[in-house]
């Protein structure tokens, strides 16, 4: 059961229905995954005080507005695998 | 508010709180009912197989999946530990969450498809049953399962302790005769089991609605409230500044870190990076993910599942304004217990009625979760123990019927672990459940996409891992009471910095499975037989050759789904 059925069919198996990518618009869907992932590992870059935002140290609002930018960046990742395989 | 080390535990010393605990019982009542309807719920003809009781039949659209994995990413544990870890020690321990949890959704992004797709077209349930069919290897697939399924029960027993603390701060907690201390968890674990068994998958994808309804409108409230009373966020950040910057008695260090200086920058990252690549390596973040309708119902979800971070982050921050507060968590038995902190500001803070509004946002939010880890759990054992070494031949029906089994199981031994051992031990294993799901990451994930690594360089790997991460995590000596098990951050060989020990290990881990390819390669040792072929990995829904699988009664351990 782990498997479907031995000796499948061709038309059901191998590569015949892999889908045609657009490797141009993947690749700029992974860069949008990485951008937060990187902006993120890179600590030093926010673990600071100044400038403060409504009473929040900048540690703690950068890092939320991360919250929305990833968000975005992946819908539009998601978007362009769907145009990439249209 | 009385000062630290007096020994009369507010909580237990005022009674119970009668007002709050009516709250708590009413909702829950209102969540049993809605667990027991929930077969109702996209009803299938029959429960007696794994895709419909263990998978609610594979047909969660999109905001349905939103609830589901909210409610079962986000739990009751995470409501209570994240911001009691940063009123005790402070942002690296505690407001690490949120970087996890937004690095996270790119991660799953990139391979949650390709796993959902391949299951979909082959009917696994768990990630083990991948494996298994990608290289026809038995023992890898069992160390899979058996890290996953290990790695869950402290997960589940954890939850018990997110409701025990509810109950505690409640006032239900100070009663010396056993039972009557425990028959509330018992009582609520009862019911919980009993609608899992019932309706599977399906009772907390019902009941995630109410829970992540609640919580949504505790913390908003809290947030926009609470920090008023004190001053305003100000004032918030002062006090927990000034907190963490005291000496501790017990270590003659700072307190804590209110924002990570140049040595912990590692530390922030790597805890951020490996809890978030190893979130979805747990069963029951799989099941919650395969039960979705489509493969783009994952990828639509990583856009939209960051609410649920930013709410964390929020929640976190609860755990300062309890420091603004003067809040003052003690425990039943008149301890200092920094994880009562949150309900102990609810119930401080609040009106008595929305702090029963409040426990039960926790409470709920503790039934979810273990809910689908019971499920995930049974499901593993069936499907990667009992029906590939015990019983070959199980039908759908009977590994229904062995999981429905095995969730009860499972729940019974997380609530023994729990009445019966410290609640350290559960954290304990929970840091190491951590560690060792992590090492499971390169044969389910690299696998998605490469046959390059060979099967026994990743068991080889795996085992490195484990036993690395184990030792390691054993050796961190906690500062303040001398025990083993003391934190999840550890020194990293050769560079120099403290790191997170699950990534160091899973390094570690990539390294050795690489090498092992290497020198197996070479000897041509066979990498075993795969089962998938290229385009199962791309494999959607309408699927005409899933459906035609359908049709021709195939193999596939999955029932014709009624439209």
């Amino acid at each position: 059961m782990i498997s479907g059925k031995e000796g499948r069919d061709p038309a059901r198996s191998g590569d015949a229905a892999v889908p045609r990518t657009d490797k141009r618009k993947m690749a700029l869907a992974g860069v949008l995954l990485v951008i937060p992932v990187v902006a993120l590992m890179w600590v030093g870059s926010y673990a600071k005080d100044e400038p403060e935002l409504w009473g929040f140290p900048f540690f703690f609002w950068y890092q939320f507005v991360w919250v929305f930018l990833t968000s975005a960046l992946t819908w539009t990742a998601y978007r362009l695998t769907l145009a990439a395989r249209r | 508010m009385s000062a630290l080390g007096v020994p009369v535990p507010l909580a237990a010393g005022d009674g119970v709180n009668w007002v709050a605990m009516s709250v708590l019982v009413a909702l829950f009542l209102v969540v049993t009912v809605l667990g027991f309807l929930a077969t109702r719920f996209r009803r299938a003809a029959d429960m007696d197989s794994l895709d419909e009781w263990g998978l609610g039949g594979r047909r969660f659209g999109t905001w349905v999946t939103w609830f589901l994995l909210g409610g079962d990413l986000y739990t009751a544990y995470t409501f209570v530990a994240v911001p009691a870890a940063m009123f005790a020690t402070g942002a690296v321990a505690g407001f690490f969450a949120v970087p996890y949890t937004i690095v996270l959704y790119p991660i799953i992004f990139l391979f949650m498809a390709r796993l959902w797709s391949v299951s979909h077209r082959h009917g696994y349930v768990t990630p083990a049953d991948f494996v298994r069919g990608r290289y026809d290897d038995r023992g890898l697939s069992l160390a899979v399962a058996v890290t996953g399924f290990v790695a869950t029960m402290p997960y589940i027993a954890l939850q018990l302790v997110g409701i025990q603390a509810v109950l505690e701060v409640a006032g239900l907690g100070g009663n010396d005769n056993v039972v009557v201390r425990d028959l509330p968890l018992l009582v609520a674990f009862a019911v919980l089991a009993a609608y899992t068994y019932s309706s599977g998958l399906r009772a907390p994808a019902v009941i995630a609605f109410v829970k992540d309804f609640l919580i949504y409108l505790v913390v908003i409230v809290a947030v926009i409230y609470l920090p008023s009373q004190v001053g305003g966020w100000d004032a918030v950040f002062g006090a927990a500044s000034d907190k963490m910057a005291t000496t501790s008695e017990a270590t003659g260090k700072p307190t804590g870190v209110f924002l990570p200086g140049a040595g912990q920058y590692w530390a922030y990252a790597t805890l951020a990076l490996g809890s978030a690549m190893a979130l979805f390596m747990y069963p029951h973040s799989v099941t919650a993910s395969l039960s979705s309708d489509s493969r783009n119902t994952v990828r639509r979800n990583a856009a939209i599942l960051p609410a649920y971070s930013f709410v964390l982050g929020l929640l976190a921050l609860l755990g300062w304004v309890a420091i603004a507060a003067g809040t003052n968590p003690v425990g039943a038995d008149g301890k200092p217990n920094a994880q009562l902190v949150i309900p102990q500001l609810f119930e401080d803070q609040f009106p008595a009625w929305f702090a029963g509004v409040a426990f039960a946002a926790v409470a709920i939010g503790a039934l979810v979760p273990a809910a689908i880890m019971s499920i995930a759990a049974a499901n593993t054992f069936t499907r990667n123990v009992y029906k590939e070494w015990i019983r070959k031949d199980a039908t759908p029906a009977e590994e229904a019927k062995v999981s429905k089994l095995m969730s009860l199981v499972v729940k019974l031994f997380a609530l023994v672990f729990v009445l019966t051992l410290d609640k350290q031990n559960a954290i304990n294993f929970q840091l190491l459940g951590g560690v060792w799901i992590l090492q499971t990451f390169p044969a389910i994930v690299f696998s998605l996409f490469t046959r390059w690594f060979h099967r026994w360089g990743l068991l080889a790997g795996w085992a490195v891992g484990m036993v690395y991460g184990t030792v390691a995590a054993y050796r961190v000596i906690n500062p303040a009471t001398g025990s083993h098990f003391g934190g999840s951050v550890a020194d990293i060989p050769g560079i120099g910095e403290m790191g997170y020990i699950a990534m160091t290990a899973f390094v570690l881990n990539v390294v050795v499975a690489a090498l092992v390819t290497l020198a197996l390669n070479a000897a041509k040792v066979p990498n075993g037989r795969d089962h998938t072929a290229p385009a199962d990995y791309f494999a959607d829904k309408d699927d005409p050759r899933v459906q035609a699988d359908l049709a021709s009664e195939d193999d596939l351990t999955r029932t014709e789904p009624q439209t």
